[in-house]
């Protein structure tokens, strides 16, 4: 699955890992994260992430 | 007043004495805007301050060097109490270019009218030679504090200019640490790093090891005195804060309409003062909220009282807990605790809040309907002596663990 990365803090959202503070499962797609989800690490909305390369 | 850090490097910067209120942070010593002049065949200005402020800035640049002989005035940060004055300097240094990361020169973008400035963007770890054994080195340092956050290095002479990290809020005619009185230094800089760092903790441990590998003799940050005699004491400082180390501290803080969870609050206080804990106790309409996210940092419990009013829980005590939630404490344990009439729901919230950043409930909240009585006093004396056993347990992990 397509890992995501932040592009304000460089945070990357791997869905194997999932994002266990949030209480997002391993294997969840990047699409598939809650609505209202925020980065862990800096708050950014989806919109503000990009794919990994 | 010794402003010279090195030969050819200066403090240029403004002490601001009467600051009392920096946006909503609590400056009760004020604070100091910190640019630095380093000067050699090249001449670079890094950092300034407020725009309020730039005419000063541009009279201490002007005291060493002449304005058109400078070549480079490096952005660290692009928040308006560091590059604020960047207009007033960028045209009063004809030959100047602005130094700083992509991300950086976006957001300057977005604060100032750029069409006039020539950039230098440098990317991580790039740098610029400014004459014989003197280097700037850029290093980024994302989230700490912001997006495009990054620290200039002089690797020849190990010195740091570390922007907002390891900063002080702390206005004083000395430059340096060893020049003010130190445990009033050690605490400011822990307020600053509790109001300005504590939700980015994980980031700044990352940064500190980045740091670290650059073995730093002198580091001069954005605010507050310059680190030299010092140096591995504000650095091993940083690294407990950054992991939010607790400490064998206990913290009630509460808001009370009608002295009823006052009342609670005061036995649960008695509950947690036992030999090896320290037991605070705060009301929320008088302590600022600077002070209770510093005493939050390394607390190891926290009891949190409200009355219901409204059938929700005090505003004074909802923002605190806004503020406290936003900062992401972290190895926190407590509980909720007030009085109520008629409806609980404004512990409830409380209690919510304190989910939200992951507490370690140690007890369903803790409730009385109108006053408390004896047996109600007594169950919150047991409640508090939960808080000192919990505190004296982690911290004791935490050592047994070093």
């Amino acid at each position: 699955m397509q890992s995501y990365v932040c592009d304000i803090c460089n945070y990357v959202y791997d869905p194997a890992k999932g994002d266990e503070d949030t209480g997002v499962a391993p294997g969840t797609a990047f699409a598939d994260l809650p609505e209202g989800w925020l980065c862990p690490v800096c708050g950014a909305e989806v919109e503000s992430f990009s794919p990994a390369e | 007043m010794n402003n010279r850090l090195l030969e050819n490097v200066h403090w240029v910067g403004y002490v601001d004495w009467t600051v009392r209120d920096f946006h909503g942070y609590e400056t009760s010593h004020g604070t100091t805007y910190n640019a630095y002049l380093v000067q050699s065949e090249k001449t670079a200005l890094i950092d300034a301050a407020k725009e309020s402020f730039a005419e000063k800035i541009l009279a201490n640049v002007s005291a060493l060097a002449d304005p058109t002989d400078i070549d480079y005035i490096v952005c660290n940060h692009a928040e308006p109490d560091h590059a604020g004055a960047f207009p007033v300097l960028v045209k009063a240094f004809p030959n100047a270019e602005v130094v700083c990361n992509a991300k950086c020169r976006k957001a300057l973008e977005q604060h100032h009218d750029t069409s006039e400035w020539k950039w230098r963007v440098v990317s991580d770890g790039e740098s610029i030679p400014l004459g014989p054994g003197r280097t700037l080195e850029f290093h980024d340092t994302p989230m700490a504090h912001w997006p495009e956050s990054m620290v200039t290095f002089i690797p020849e002479e190990k010195l740091l200019f570390s922007m907002d990290v390891f900063g002080q809020h702390f206005a004083s005619a000395g430059r340096f640490e060893d020049e003010e009185p130190f445990d009033v230094i050690m605490h400011e800089a822990k307020i600053y790093f509790a109001n300005i760092l504590m939700l980015y903790g994980s980031t700044v441990t990352k940064n500190l090891n980045k740091l670290a590998t650059l073995e730093p003799e002198i580091i001069a940050p954005s605010h507050g005195v310059i680190w030299r005699s010092q140096v591995p004491t504000i650095i091993e400082a940083y690294r407990g804060w950054a992991e939010h180390k607790p400490e064998p501290k206990v913290l009630i803080i509460y808001d009370s309409m009608w002295k009823s969870t006052e009342k609670m609050a005061q036995a649960i206080l008695e509950g947690a003062a036992v030999p090896g804990v320290q037991a605070k106790l705060y009301h929320v309409r008088s302590s600022n909220i600077t002070l209770l996210a510093t005493e939050t940092l390394d607390a190891a419990a926290i009891a949190f009282g409200s009355s219901t009013l409204n059938a929700t829980l005090m505003p004074q005590a909802a923002a605190v807990l806004t503020y406290l939630k936003g900062l992401k404490p972290s190895k926190k344990a407590g509980f909720a605790f007030g009085s109520y009439g008629w409806t609980k729901a404004g512990i409830k919230d409380v209690e919510r809040y304190l989910e939200s950043m992951k507490f370690d409930l140690l007890r369903e909240p803790l409730i009385s309907q109108y006053v408390p009585d004896a047996e109600k006093l007594e169950e919150c004396r047991q409640a508090g002596a939960m808080l000192a056993r919990r505190a004296l347990d982690v911290t004791g992990e935490e050592k047994g663990a070093d």
